[in-house]
């Protein structure tokens, strides 16, 4: 990693310029993904050596804050400030239990959601809550709805100089939040999913190649039929074998907990 | 570059892209912080960020500039170990030794937080540490002793 060059810029704006006149430039956050794979060399940033750009500290890209009737999140905001902010307490508690679920201490001082979402793993443990919230993703020159936002395996909306500077959230939603791991910390997910009632929405991850929203299960949802919703989930889904689980227990998981999910908001 | 560690200014040159990790071990020479598996899934390389615990492995060293880094060599004052450092030796909570710099700082950390925690706090505290001798029971019990 000798050779990757190391950018800090001071201001967003000085981050954006950096970002844009920096071929092969990748941005760092907390580096609880980057940090892997520039050190296993599964990733070089081109040209040769290449560079990253380090976000973590810029004042803009931090904080909770109320931004009309959403609640605002910055990209480089650790889990343990979403987990300790009694605004997100207050209104986004799903993402407040997914962020609790995230690692262990030492990942969420450092994990953040602007992360997350640029890594786009089909595992990431936030992603079906930014779905199930119909939260937006707000970059240096546009929003981005969440449901555009996942293009495939690890690929998304973002412009090739395009930074992630917040997310944000409408206020006054029920969401449900289930993950399954192989332990309660420093598990990657086998299923993992967030659930509305109103409106219908069924976000689930680790399922698909992509975080993903089950569109078949959220119309029979939207019907008032839970059974069929469970029942329809089935061909929303398309999981495989891997090194974590299978696709029968995947297959057999989603249902269940989808069914607890439903179970649990209708009866708040 | 220029941070602090243990109280003492410090500096390194190179890359601020390299890890943390590398720059405590090879060039401060503070070997006290492990790698185990070097991507932030065991703790071993567990480190204090301006006093939260951070894996050392999964931090770029030029992250640090300005910042307190603390680590296991600075939990000790005036040559003697710290009260956490006894319970450890004196309950048995180590064997072979490698995850125990890292269980010191989480355990440093949450106790610093918590004055009188459960052993429910204690594991979910030290969930993002390993250990792969003793089984946790004597750790646990060792950070629970320091409960004042």
């Amino acid at each position: 990693m000798r050779d990757v060059t190391y950018l800090r810029p001071r201001t967003l704006s000085e981050a954006v310029q950096l970002y844009r006149t920096t071929p092969g430039c990748r941005p760092l956050a907390g580096g609880t993904d980057l940090m892997v794979m520039l050190h296993a060399r599964t990733l070089r940033p081109e040209p040769r050596g290449g560079a990253v750009l380090d976000l973590w500290s810029l004042a803009e890209l931090k904080g909770v804050r109320r931004h009309g009737d959403m609640l605002e999140i910055g990209a480089a905001e650790p889990y343990t400030g979403i987990i300790g902010s009694t605004e997100a307490e207050q209104h986004l508690p799903a993402l407040v239990a997914a962020a609790r679920t995230i690692g262990a201490a030492q990942i969420q001082n450092r994990g953040t959601l602007g992360g997350n979402l640029a890594n786009a793993s089909p595992a990431g443990d936030t992603l079906p809550v930014l779905l199930a919230y119909d939260a937006v993703v707000v970059t240096d020159r546009r929003a981005i709805p969440i449901d555009r936002f996942f293009t495939g395996y690890r690929k998304t909306a973002l412009e090739s100089d395009e930074l992630i500077t917040a997310v944000r959230f409408p206020i006054g939603r029920q969401v449900a939040f289930r993950k399954v791991g192989t332990r309660a910390a420093q598990a990657i997910s086998k299923v993992v999913m967030a659930v509305s009632l109103a409106p219908a929405r069924i976000a689930i991850g680790s399922v698909a190649e992509l975080p993903i929203r089950a569109t078949r299960a959220e119309a029979a949802l939207a019907r008032g039929d839970t059974a069929a919703a469970v029942a329809a989930v089935a061909a929303d889904i398309r999981p495989i074998d891997d090194v974590r689980s299978t696709a029968a227990y995947r297959r057999a998981v989603t249902q269940n907990v989808l069914r607890e999910l439903l179970d649990a908001l209708t009866r708040r | 570059m220029r941070f602090t560690l243990n109280g003492r200014p410090v500096s390194f040159e190179g890359a601020g892209s390299r890890r943390l990790l590398d720059v405590l071990r090879e060039d401060l020479h503070q070997t006290g912080t492990k790698e185990g598996c070097g991507e932030g899934e065991c703790g071993a390389c567990s480190v204090l960020i301006d006093g939260e615990v951070v894996n050392s492995c999964l931090v770029a060293a030029g992250q640090v500039e300005g910042c307190d880094v603390t680590t296991v060599e600075g939990l000790a004052t005036n040559g003697g170990l710290s009260p956490l450092q006894r319970a450890f030796i004196e309950r048995g909570a180590a064997q072979c030794g490698i995850c125990t710099p890292g269980m010191l700082l989480a355990a440093h950390v949450l106790l610093q937080r918590m004055r009188r925690p459960s052993a429910d706090d204690v594991r979910e505290g030290l969930a993002g540490n390993l250990c792969r001798c003793t089984g946790y029971t004597k750790i646990i019990e060792a950070v629970l002793s320091c409960a004042t």
